[in-house]
């Protein structure tokens, strides 16, 4: 297999803001690797010709699928909050968001 | 009665195909709380060894048996598969029941809601006796990713029984179940099917709604039943392609009796072999089982011919770009606030957010969201993931030029039979690779799919898989149903499995992840 070198710290770093996910030591270390060798496993993309070729988004013809804007009631509130980590009155309690 | 006669006619029972023992219920021969009984005294045997499931509902199924049984007795419950035990992959939402998606990150999750596709079978009476083991998020070809520990191989308990629906194949294979639900982002419906001696469908992409269904790979997945043969998945498909307003990329589709297309004829069928398909790469066992296939269907009066089709490699590679850039996004809801596994000690909320993330996923899951945050990010979208979609048109393209000269296309499911655990799990690349005749078939939306034709030198089953034209489930149900009347199959050994599996129990780490502890 080819050599590949690992991945930069500050692209790992830029990844794990955007994912919102923080590795650190040796787990960190193990993702700029596998990283670094899926980018370059996927190199081989630009290879093909896709000169005046449409990117497919879907892959049936269908299209501006619309429905009616109807209110459903949600009854089963209690059901959905149940799996709350934290609640409070029914609030979702969650550490500080500004400071 | 005995303690042995007993065990002798729960292993009649277990012998019946879904359909069989739909007929069986229906006629008074037997009633449905006797096959979940018997099912649940199979699963108790080889579960040990085998780990397909993640949670065994056995007060829930004889409960949903015995009301199945009284409807079926008033005349209210019809249908082939009113009474039939069955087993769902964990992907799929069950209300209130226990879903995890084989990850730490759901390991406490209960829904409120259920899946379409489940709905439709409850409808249709069936039982479900539990959810079964996976690759965490359905990512992943060995179901050696689950958090909960892998799933072995009925056939030989040292190899993997596939991916990502693994447990639902294994299930299937060793009689624990008499058929069960996968999901299929890239073959995991087909490549365990072929794995564990079963069949598998992956439909027509829109046929069965994704509603409840935990997002991977949102324009590549389907749900489809893994089941012992041909007929069981017919009458299951029958039972799931409803149209649903819940799915807007769910089609309304005319013609979904498959079960009428089960005739044994195969005259004048087109059937395409693809020459890159039948590279180095592929063990010699299974060229010549497929190969021998083929020459049994030419014997019955189909018309069989190789063709060049080509991105074999690249249709991976645009597969692995697409599926894990919609995946990121798709993960992205899992950030321990409103539910699942939620990181404690954290002062700030965006603290909390990646480290539940980066907590609650594995190891697989977080290398796959990272590669699809950077083919998504700005100034490598174009490169990557725009040129990805483009090799999708690409392939789409491919397969329509042979759709003009062949009604289906025949060929392997994976390189070889099922690895040992624990080959691949360390070379993720290697991995990916061994995906090659899978992927290609998500990428275009079309339907296929993968039923046993051999078994190799290790006893080891050898699959074979047939892709159709888009919505021609009833061309690949007679082409499969026609091979099925040719060919010697043979089950596992129950016996041995339960046997290897009292030696086996002490060994293997069989949960890494309590129920609800995240």
């Amino acid at each position: 297999m080819m050599e590949y070198n690992p991945m930069r710290d500050e692209w790992i770093d830029e990844i794990g803001i955007l994912a919102k996910l923080e590795l650190t030591g040796k787990e960190r270390e193990k993702a700029k690797q596998d990283i670094a060798q899926m980018i370059w496993y996927i190199e081989r993309l630009k290879e093909v010709d896709t000169r005046d070729v449409e990117p497919s988004f879907g892959v049936l013809p269908v299209s501006n699928v619309f429905r009616e804007d109807e209110i459903i009631p949600v009854e089963d509130r209690d059901a959905i909050l149940a799996n709350a980590p934290k609640l409070r009155d029914r609030a979702v309690v969650v550490p500080r968001t500004i400071g | 009665m005995g303690e042995q006669d007993r065990k002798g006619e729960a292993m009649d029972v277990l012998d019946l195909t879904a359909v069989e023992l739909g007929r069986q219920i229906k006629a008074g021969q037997v009633s449905a709380v006797e096959a979940a009984k018997a099912a649940l005294l199979q699963i108790e045997a080889t579960e040990a060894c085998c780990h397909a499931f993640i949670q065994v509902d056995r007060e829930g199924a004889l409960k949903q048996a015995e009301e199945v049984q009284c409807r079926i007795e008033d005349g209210s419950l019809t249908g082939p598969l009113a009474g039939v035990p069955m087993a769902v992959k964990d992907n799929l939402c069950i209300k209130d029941q226990w879903t995890t998606c084989g990850s730490k990150m759901l390991s406490d999750f209960h829904p409120s809601y259920t899946a379409t596709a489940v709905e439709c079978l409850k409808q249709a009476g069936a039982v479900i006796l539990g959810k079964t083991n996976m690759d965490e998020f359905a990512m992943g070809s060995t179901t050696e990713t689950s958090a909960f520990g892998p799933t072995r191989n009925p056939w030989n308990v040292d190899h993997v029984p596939g991916g990502s629906s693994g447990g639902s194949s294994a299930a299937v294979s060793a009689a624990m179940c008499f058929y069960a639900l996968g999901t299929d982002t890239g073959g995991s419906i087909r490549q365990p099917s072929a794995f564990c001696g079963v069949t598998g469908i992956k439909p027509t992409y829109g046929t069965v709604s994704r509603y409840g269904l935990v997002a991977y790979g949102s324009s590549l997945e389907q749900i489809g039943p893994i089941a012992r043969d041909i007929r069981d998945c017919a009458a299951v498909l029958e039972a799931m392609a409803v149209w649903d307003v819940r799915d807007s990329t769910s089609v309304r589709r005319k013609e979904v009796d498959f079960t009428q297309a089960l005739s044994a004829d195969v005259r004048g069928l087109r059937i395409g072999l693809p020459r890159e398909y039948f590279d180095g790469e592929l063990d010699p066992e299974t060229d010549s089982a497929i190969r021998y296939a083929a020459r049994a269907l030419e014997g019955s009066g189909a018309v069989v011919e190789e063709f060049s089709f080509p991105l074999v490699e690249e249709a991976v590679l645009a597969y692995y770009v697409i599926a894990c850039a919609q995946a990121s996004s798709n993960l992205a809801r899992f950030d321990g606030v409103k539910y699942g596994h939620r990181a404690e000690g954290c002062q700030k909320l965006h603290s909390m957010i990646k480290k539940s993330r980066t907590e609650g996923f594995g190891e697989e899951v977080r290398r796959r969201i990272m590669l699809g945050t950077f083919v998504l990010s700005s100034g490598y979208y174009d490169a990557y993931y725009l040129k990805a979609l483009q090799i999708k048109t690409l392939v789409s393209q491919a397969f329509a030029r042979a759709f003009e000269r062949f009604d289906i296309l025949l060929t392997p499911v994976a390189p070889t039979a099922a690895p040992e655990i624990g080959k691949f799990l360390e070379n993720p690349i290697r991995m990916y690779s061994q995906d090659k005749y899978t992927v290609s078939v998500n990428l275009a939306g079309l339907p296929a799919l993968a039923l046993p034709c051999g078994t190799n030198r290790r006893g080891l089953p050898v699959g074979m898989q047939m892709i159709g034209n888009y919505f021609q489930e009833k061309t690949l149900f007679r082409a499969g149903y026609s091979f099925e009347r040719m060919r010697d199959y043979r089950k596992p050994d129950i016996g041995e499995v339960i046997r290897k599996g009292k030696s086996y129990s002490k060994g293997v780490k069989m949960a890494t992840v309590e129920k609800g502890k995240g």
